[in-house]
């Protein structure tokens, strides 16, 4: 039975159920709601409850154990070599699936009945033909093992889909039947429910952890692979980008740690400076008037996808620092360089900097400032000397923040700092990032077994682990230097 | 007392800088003021300035990828060529290739010309069928193909020009960018001004830039967003699906039931740190876990979907928790009096009062998540896709899918500069749906928000 007809049985039960539920509990009160002990809808509910749950629970392990269960059964066909090889392994069980579907696709359209199915043998002519006839096309051609395989694996499947079936609707048949049976005027209905709907409650809010949990194993995994074909020294220490599909690739990290330093030093240059000042004229400066136009038109930047901005480096900035900069003093001839990367991710940038740097100067007390100007010192003397020191500690929390970002980014540098792997001071060349080289590395058809493709997980570990650093760090800055007001 | 005698005694020489004449020291504090001033005004002139900037370069570079330059002339659908059977038996009208009806297109053109007087001098026959666009025959076919009825008449059709001419009506080609272009001459862009002239040629808008699908290189004229726009359509419907019931799930476990404990404090720290995961490691996770550990298809719906709900997953709980928190305690506290339980004060009363704000948070959610790329890449929905996906019903989903903001890097990737006025255009698309998202929120917040 298909998934859909399973899932729309439970559908029909948790309705029947809800309904037997509901009538079986009022009926024990005699129909007297005041003797039931919850409302009558939450014995339905728990009907529903028990119906489905369970049996889900039981159909998702069952989903995730079968196919594990059906290559350990299949190995057997196999020469003991191969099954031990983790890469040869997949790749011969991804061609027994393929057979396998494709046999499933010639039967469904006639072109073998099931009897043949199971009976086809490379003796009698190419498999591959036959299926290429109903428009399966097969890289190569079919050897026997794979063919029994096919076979074997076609016939476990249907015996799991049978098995599978059968226990989800005799769970939820007995869970069914449980939740009637239990169901009378005393029985504490909404107190299940609602424990039932706490579990669920908590069992989101875990999916935080468990997204944690999936970016930290999974590119560890891929990681320490990536480390046994390469070493660590030579990829941490490495001072040459230059990766070979070929073998042979030295792959430093260093080139790429330093154009993505640099344009984030770019960035920051430009970023601060503007986003601060502009926090300052609209916390300090500004009439309510102006700050209510303003503010939200500095915002409207942070709302602009990211790409939008790589195209506005791409075709804009970027020649436009060829033209007028970098040509006319010899620096450079690329429109994708450092400093178009950089002014750009800076322009993104002045939001975030500024939005957060206006909190926290708002969030300085007033009497201060009036303490200042009292003393006879002009606005700016009591921005400059008391305020900003105020501020200092969530300044720098923010600065941080934004730096993390500006490390981060992908897009604009993809589209404006060029492919280039360099460690070279002049701002006007074209750089390359580790987020742009784990782009180019994991796009297109790639497989999971080179070292060139795997490389892309550790630089994603070593992004996450410095992105992940200065966020640590700002937090505790912000926490450690904050000053407490009344 | 004492005061008024004190300086009745004794008058002192008033100072010669008063608080209104300046003197030296005043006059450069003030200058500072002014200048520290003028420091605040530059930095808000300088980021509102590179922002119209930006939006008039991408508006100037991508309104004109609405409009296409169309050839319009009268086509004989002959019967003998198209039909030969003549029995309009849709097997037979298959065989005819887009290669016979390319043909038929350019014989007409040359015809329409003669008839109009049009010169082609300087031109071969080649050249002059040559400024139709290469998916004008495959266009006529699949309409002939829909409505085989249509074998037999003649018909005023409207195809694309190619590229380079459509580029020459909207300056940017030029006769000397001709002259070292291969796929155009300098003679073809004059037959292009008289055609203009004689009313056959000329710039109209174009729907197919938002219901073709991609075309490639050599094609910038017939592709279009419409695979984009279904992707991104089908991937933020499957966000808000499973990003809303989680998001505020755990945001009311958090908000109003959680014990003030390690465990808890496990999670807000998780939630704040992924806030601020950069948006590639996302598409990472998306490649390891989904694609290569589930077994889910690359390039689909589906996948990205899944990767920008976790991605999401933090601004929402954020947001749904703060409108949690804005319901007043003394809701909560009629309602527990009334002898309502936990569960039922939360989902009977809190949550429906904090429902706007929840929805308005989400609405914001999504219009970021709309612009997402980068982790898009990664997953593969970067890859050319020819052929809509089938509908949400028949798995489409799970067929491969481009999404808006993709399709605009994928677009700045090409060579032909007619790519980067399509790439602007579907920037513009793109902003237009946040436009109209963030206006959904503004309004849902101006409607229904409350003061306690």
């Amino acid at each position: 039975m298909p998934l859909v007809l399973i899932f729309a049985f439970l559908a029909v039960l948790a309705v029947a159920g809800y309904v037997l539920g509901r009538r079986r509990a009022l009926a024990s009160a005699d129909g007297n709601i005041r003797a039931l002990h919850s409302l009558p809808g939450y014995y339905g509910w728990h009907a529903v409850v028990m119906a489905v749950i369970p049996a889900v629970l039981a159909l998702a392990v069952w989903l995730i154990v079968q196919p594990l269960v059906i290559e350990r059964q299949l190995s057997g066909f196999f020469p003991p070599e191969i099954v031990a090889d983790d890469a040869q392994r997949t790749l011969v069980m991804a061609d027994v699936r393929r057979v396998a579907a494709g046999l499933d696709v010639a039967v469904a359209q006639g072109a073998l009945t099931a009897d043949q199915a199971d009976r086809i043998r490379t003796e009698f002519g190419s498999v591959r033909d036959r299926l290429a006839e109903v428009g399966v096309a097969l890289g190569a051609e079919v050897t026997p093992q794979v063919l029994a395989a096919a076979q074997d694996y076609r016939a476990l499947a249907a015996a799991g889909g049978i098995g599978r079936t059968i226990l989800t609707i005799v769970i939820a048949l007995a869970g069914f039947a449980y939740a009637l049976m239990v169901t009378n005027k005393d029985f504490r209905a909404r107190n299940r429910v609602e424990s039932v709907v706490l579990a669920l409650l908590v069992l989101a809010s875990t999916i935080a952890i468990l997204t944690t949990v999936g970016i930290v194993l999974s590119m560890l995994s891929e990681s320490l692979r990536f480390f046994t074909m390469y070493p660590a020294s030579e990829f941490f220490f490495g001072l040459t980008w230059s990766p070979n599909f070929r073998g042979n690739s030295e792959l430093g990290l260093a080139p790429l740690l330093w154009g993505t330093l640099y344009i984030s030093l770019v960035s920051m240059i430009v970023a601060v400076p503007i986003g601060l000042f502009a926090a300052i004229y609209l916390a300090e400066y500004a009439s309510p008037q102006t700050r209510a136009y303003v503010k939200p038109l500095i915002e409207v930047i942070a709302g602009i996808p990211t790409v939008v901005f790589g195209l506005f480096a791409l075709v804009t900035v970027g020649p436009f620092l060829r033209d007028w900069f970098a040509q006319p003093t010899g620096l450079g001839n690329s429109g994708s360089s450092v400093m178009t990367a950089g002014i750009v991710i800076g322009i993104l940038n002045i939001p975030f900097i500024s939005s957060l740097a206006d909190d926290i100067i708002n969030a300085v007390p007033q009497s201060m400032r009036d303490g200042s100007l009292g003393l006879g010192a002009t606005k700016s003397e009591t921005i400059r000397q008391v305020v900003l020191p105020a501020a200092l500690p969530g300044i720098v929390g923010a600065v941080l923040l934004a730096a993390s970002r500006a490390i981060g980014e992908t897009m604009i540098v993809t589209m404006g700092a060029g492919a280039a792997a360099k460690l070279d001071l002049n701002p006007f060349e074209a750089m390359t990032t580790i987020t742009v080289k784990i782009v180019s590395q994991l796009t297109g058809d790639t497989e999971f077994n080179s070292p060139e493709t795997l490389v892309a997980f550790a630089l994603g570990m070593t992004l996450f682990v410095i992105t992940l650093g200065l966020n640590v760090f700002a937090l505790w800055i912000v926490r450690k230097y904050r000053e407490q007001y009344e | 007392m004492s005061d008024i005698i004190a300086t009745g005694a004794a008058v002192p020489a008033r100072p010669k800088n008063s608080i209104l004449v300046e003197d030296k020291l005043m006059k450069k504090r003030n200058a500072a003021e002014a200048r520290f001033k003028a420091y605040g005004i530059a930095a808000i002139a300088i980021s509102l300035a590179t922002l119209a900037i930006m939006l008039w370069t991408i508006f100037s570079d991508g309104v004109s990828a609405f409009r296409q330059a169309t050839l319009t002339f009268p086509v004989t659908l002959d019967a003998a060529k198209l039909d030969p059977q003549g029995a309009r038996n849709p097997a037979d009208l298959v065989k005819v290739t887009t290669v016979g009806y390319g043909t038929l297109l350019t014989t007409a053109f040359r015809a329409h010309l003669q008839e109009k007087g049009v010169s082609t001098e300087g031109l071969d026959d080649k050249a002059v069928g040559d400024m139709i666009s290469k998916a004008a025959p495959a266009q006529l076919r699949d309409s002939v193909l829909a409505n085989p009825s249509l074998i037999g008449t003649t018909k005023d059709i409207s195809v694309y020009a190619t590229g380079r001419i459509d580029g020459f009506l909207k300056g940017r080609v030029t006769m000397q960018t001709a002259e070292r272009d291969a796929n155009v001459s300098p003679e073809q862009l004059q037959l292009a001004d008289r055609l203009r002239e004689a009313g056959i040629l000329k710039l109209q808008f174009n729907s197919g830039f938002l219901t073709n699908t991609d075309a490639s290189d050599q094609r910038p004229e017939a592709s279009g967003l419409g695979v984009a726009i279904i992707g991104s359509l089908y991937m933020m419907a499957l966000v808000a699906l499973m990003v809303l019931p989680v998001g505020v799930a755990a945001s009311i476990y958090l908000e109003e039931f959680a014990p003030k404990n390690r465990f808890t404090d496990l999670i807000e720290v998780n939630i704040s740190n992924l806030a601020a995961v950069p948006s590639i490691v996302f598409g990472i996770l998306g490649l390891a876990i989904f694609i290569n550990f589930a077994g889910l298809p690359q390039s689909s719906s589906l996948v990205g979907a899944l990767v920008i709900t976790l991605m999401t997953l933090p601004t929402i709980i954020i947001a749904t928790r703060a409108a949690l928190r804005a319901v007043p305690p003394s809701i909560r506290d009629a309602a527990l009096g009334v002898g309502a339980s936990k569960m039922q004060t939360v989902f009977h009363h809190v949550l429906p009062l904090a429902a706007p704000g929840i929805l308005t948070g989400t609405i914001l959610g999504l219009a970021s998540a709309l612009g997402e790329t980068a982790p898009l890449l990664l997953i593969g929905m970067v890859a050319f896709v020819a052929n809509y996906p089938a509908g949400p019903l028949e798995g489409g989903v799970m067929d491969p899918a481009t999404a808006l903001p993709v399709q605009v890097y994928s677009w700045a990737a090409r060579s032909d500069p007619a790519f980067i006025e399509r790439s602007s255009g579907a920037i513009i698309v793109l902003l237009f749906f946040l436009v109209v998202m963030n206006a959904i929120a503004i309004l849902l917040r101006r409607r229904f928000e409350r003061r306690w």
